[in-house]
């Protein structure tokens, strides 16, 4: 596989970039491997890459029922962020952040990480006292963030509404600098590039239909292309992971529900940062391509249609003008949804299962995007040793039955 | 949008109602005995039915009563709604996740 460079861009000029090299093979299935993994989005490549790099294991099958990062890759809002509240939680998603701050050099492949900060906006007063306890908590786990207030937040954002008498007043925010926002499409492609290269076989449109397995081991999957043998499977869906642990014979404490996002059509530059409230609930930044990227909340009822309501779309478009009424006149371009998997105490599941050599990386919810390095990083350990990361060891599935729940409800804040 | 039929006020706009999660999930009796594994399939393991699903609704903006719909969680399509304590529509495909729920 060649190098991405100034050199190949040059080079590749002079045949008018009629032959640069695929990204990455399609290759036919084997019929065994040393690990599967199931789900091609960016979490699912991040782990086959890491396997790889970190672990050495390079018989890797990554199958995907769709196209890779056609799942929630594809369909978040890209926003990046480590400010958890919980000390778990920040060390999981602060060990993700220091990976994406070097992605795009290790990957050799521009993910397009943009360190613009991210703003969590404040109503009132019990707002303010939630956010000087997370930026507190946030700086003695290591994480930057400090308290903004009204004035700093009008000269750093003049689009939004900071006025006395609006009906949600901005009183503050807290403000992490090395937040931002990542080309979400890139990293699937730059995980399935560096995967590829060092050997690993990414399998698109193959469906796993049945988890196989023998006196409590895994043994294989069948799939719409056939049975693939492995002793170790690794599932790392979003969306169906009850569907996979059904295979499996167990359940989840999951519910999955449609979240949808909206982009407008593309205007000049206007907001340079992300700008998030849980109060008003919407969260919007602006793509290099100039459209705004809003988003805000799950659809109430459970779904599997990868579509939100109307309702959702009303609540959302009138919690962004509520933030910025210079926005009201913008004409939105698209629309779509995809399904998150929520967990009782929003936080993800990854570790073991009750059957041998069957691992699960899922339940992230409404935020996993900001977490694919991080997470493929602890999922490889965990499936190459058998035992958790010190940062996934407390996001057992056992903490269920434990009652060590890691409550970021709220405390993370409602937009991710 | 969906159309929803409370069984007492008859069919509304989706917004009036609010949902209320997986349906016929009974507490258990004496939970002073019940083992960590009990508490933690009735609290938090949930069927997640990826097909027809049996779901409560409440009429928040209208006679503020719960009750049961039977909705497909892929099409979205409701095939019915029942009071509370009824056991409603037989739902002869079933669902991928949990089984029929």
């Amino acid at each position: 596989m060649s190098k991405y460079s100034i050199f190949s861009l040059a080079r590749n000029a002079l045949s008018f970039h009629q032959n640069w090299e695929k990204a990455w093979r399609s290759p036919e299935p084997k019929k065994q491997y040393d690990v599967i993994i199931v789900g091609g989005g960016g979490h699912g490549l991040a782990t086959a890459y890491y396997l790889a790099k970190e672990h050495g294991i390079k018989n890797i099958a990554v199958l995907e029922k769709g196209w890779i990062g056609g799942g929630n890759t594809g369909r978040n809002t890209t926003i990046v962020r480590s400010n958890y509240l919980w000390d778990e939680s920040a060390h999981l998603y602060e060990k993700a952040m220091k990976l994406w701050e070097g992605l795009s050099q290790d990957l050799n492949y521009n993910v397009m990480f943009s360190q613009r900060g991210v703003y969590n906006l404040g109503h009132n007063l019990q707002d303010m006292r939630d956010i000087e306890r997370r930026v507190n908590a946030n700086r003695l786990n290591g994480i930057d963030g400090y308290v903004v207030g009204p004035e700093e937040i009008k000269r750093a954002i003049p689009a939004l509404n900071v006025d006395a008498g609006c009906r949600y007043p901005v009183l503050g925010a807290s403000f992490q600098p090395r937040a931002g926002v990542a080309r979400h499409d890139a990293v699937a492609w730059g995980f399935a590039r560096g995967a590829d290269k060092y050997g690993v076989d990414i399998i698109q449109n193959c469906e796993v239909t049945a988890i196989r397995q023998e006196n409590g081991e895994v043994t294989g999957v069948e799939t719409s292309k056939g049975k693939i043998l492995a002793k170790k499977v690794g599932v790392v869906v979003a969306g169906h992971c009850s569907v996979l642990a059904s295979m499996a014979g167990f359940r989840m404490p999951i519910e999955s529900h449609p979240l949808q996002a909206l982009v407008s059509e593309p205007i000049k530059p206007v907001l340079d940062t992300v700008v998030m409230s849980n109060a008003v609930h919407g969260y919007v930044s602006q793509s290099d391509k100039g459209d705004l990227v809003i988003g805000a909340g799950i659809d109430s009822y459970t779904g599997y249609g990868q579509r939100g309501s109307f309702t959702g779309i009303e609540h959302t478009v009138a919690a962004i003008i509520e933030m910025f009424p210079i926005f009201s006149r913008v004409r939105m371009n698209r629309q779509w949804g995809g399904i998150v998997d929520t967990t009782p105490d929003a936080c993800p599941i990854i570790g073991n299962t009750p059957v041998k050599g069957l691992y699960f990386n899922c339940g992230w919810g409404t935020g996993g995007f900001k977490a694919t390095p991080g997470s493929g990083w602890v999922f490889a350990h965990n499936v190459a040793t058998g035992t958790p990361h010190e940062l996934n060891a407390a996001f057992g599935l056992d903490r269920f039955t434990s009652g060590f729940l890691i409550d970021e409800h709220g405390a993370a804040g409602v937009a991710h | 949008m969906l159309l929803i039929e409370c069984p007492w006020c008859g069919e509304r706009d989706e917004s009036e109602f609010s949902y209320a999660g997986e349906a016929h999930i009974a507490r258990p009796l004496e939970t002073e005995k019940l083992s960590d594994e009990e508490w933690a399939n009735y609290l938090f393991l949930r069927k997640n039915t990826k097909g027809l699903h049996r779901e409560q609704w409440n009429h928040a903006a209208g006679c503020r009563r719960y009750f049961n719909v039977v909705r497909n969680t892929v099409s979205y399509k409701i095939s019915g709604s029942y009071k509370i304590g009824e056991q409603g529509p037989k739902i002869g495909e079933q669902g991928q996740a949990g089984g029929e729920s």
